[in-house]
């Protein structure tokens, strides 16, 4: 029922308001969006001043999540939009292909190595080299897979000797 | 339909319960862990498995209620994931044999009408549990004579509680429970001979295990776990930060 609703063309309204919660950073990688990384699954008018919003978490834990939906309200109140709803759905399953290449291209700017393109098997690739964010370098080797955030591993440049966060592919 | 109900109640029980209890006894290396590498990993993993048990719980009733109210004997977990810590190789064992199972389990239910969509998210961030646990089985199992000891005597003290892993749960039809064990064997077995440990012996089961934590009987440590984690909500009920 939800599905076919879908299918209809966001209104000139629905879609600044898309643009305007898909525009709020996320609250702990603040230089990306929620746009950037493919969090924002719907948002949808359901009779005047009243908006449904769906998001979806990178890991089934993260502790964002309800920061994230606050954000959404808070900016999606200030457009004058009295009532706001905040769902979070687990399917399809977010994975770290859906973040943009402009996500991408922000978290290298600020350090972070971006996922590797998801492999049909399953995450962890381990083949494919990752690069250094700080000198370019591929020689990099793995410190541990669990780093500052559940969504990111922490990994070390040879060349250059500066430790990174990579985020890693889910 | 009433039964379907109460299908799916008591299996999202038995996932949530199995992902909270290993959460908080994860929790419990905070500040005890060798190295903070490894202190940040199990924190992450414990948080991975705690989102996945609000999930869970909130599919069969109050997650806060279900979580800090309930008295042992109406928890669905594994006597497994209750175990203590022991030491890090202690948990490294319980990871690896714990993780495998999880995996294979939620790809079981990837496609399932009521647990797919958790499952099928879940199953990603599992990989990486399973993969630190094998890692970490690999370098300490074929590493000192001291670390190949301690790996060793972990999973002769574990072994006896992962034969109830694969006795059928009411409301997961869509598992094969044979094949799920056959897959779990294979796959902890290569682990473990790559490990140049020894596969033990031992039954699956105790055989002074007069039931299982599915059933809702429990070994002694798991009281005292509740009773620490359970102490704040009931000392002040209600309360909120």
């Amino acid at each position: 029922m939800v599905t076919a609703e879908r299918t209809r063309e966001r209104t000139p309204l629905e879609q600044r308001l898309w643009e305007l919660a898909g525009a709020v950073p996320d609250p702990e990688l603040p230089m990306v969006t929620l746009g950037d990384l493919g969090i924002l699954r719907d948002l949808r008018m359901f009779g005047p001043g009243e908006v449904r919003v769906e998001i979806t978490p990178t890991y089934t834990g993260c502790p964002a999540v309800e920061a994230m939906s606050c954000d959404i309200e808070d900016v999606l109140h200030a457009e004058g939009v009295p009532e706001v709803t905040v769902r979070t759905v687990l399917a399809p399953a977010w994975t770290t292909d859906d973040i943009t290449a402009e996500g991408r291209r922000k978290l290298a700017a600020s350090g972070i190595a971006p996922p590797r393109p998801q492999p049909a098997d399953g995450p962890i690739p381990l083949t494919l080299a990752v690069r250094c964010p700080h000198c370019g370098s591929i020689d990099t080797e793995l410190l541990s897979r669990f780093s500052s955030t559940a969504c990111k591993a922490l990994r070390r440049c040879v060349s250059c000797r500066e430790p990174f966060d990579h985020f890693k592919e889910l | 339909m009433t039964a379907t109900v109460s299908g799916t109640t008591g299996a999202a029980l038995v996932l949530g319960d199995d992902a909270l209890v290993l959460s908080h006894r994860l929790a419990e290396w905070a500040g005890h862990a060798p190295v903070l590498e490894e202190e940040v990993a199990l924190a992450n993993i414990a948080l991975d498995l705690l989102g996945q048990a609000r999930v869970l719980l909130s599919m069969a009733g109050d997650e806060d209620e279900l979580a800090y109210l309930r008295e042992e004997r109406a928890f669905r977990n594994l006597q497994l994931v209750e175990q203590p810590n022991g030491d890090f190789a202690h948990t490294i064992v319980r990871q690896l044999l714990f993780s495998t199972y999880q995996r294979f389990l939620y790809e079981a239910l990837a496609g399932d009408r009521v647990f797919g969509p958790l499952a099928a998210k879940a199953v990603k961030e599992v990989a990486y549990h399973q993969d630190h646990a094998e890692q970490w089985t690999l370098r300490l199992g074929d590493g000192t004579d001291e670390s190949q000891a301690r790996m060793q005597r972990g999973l002769d003290a574990l072994w006896r509680y992962t034969g109830e892993m694969f006795r059928p749960v009411d409301g997961l039809e869509s598992v094969k429970w044979q094949e799920l064990e056959a897959r779990w064997s294979s796959s902890v077995t290569s682990v473990i001979e790559r490990a140049t440990l020894r596969v033990p012996e031992g039954p699956r089961t105790g055989a002074w295990a007069a039931g299982a934590g599915r059933e809702g009987l429990h070994t002694e440590p798991f009281g005292r776990m509740l009773a620490e984690m359970q102490h704040l909500h009931r000392s002040h009920p209600g309360a909120s930060w």
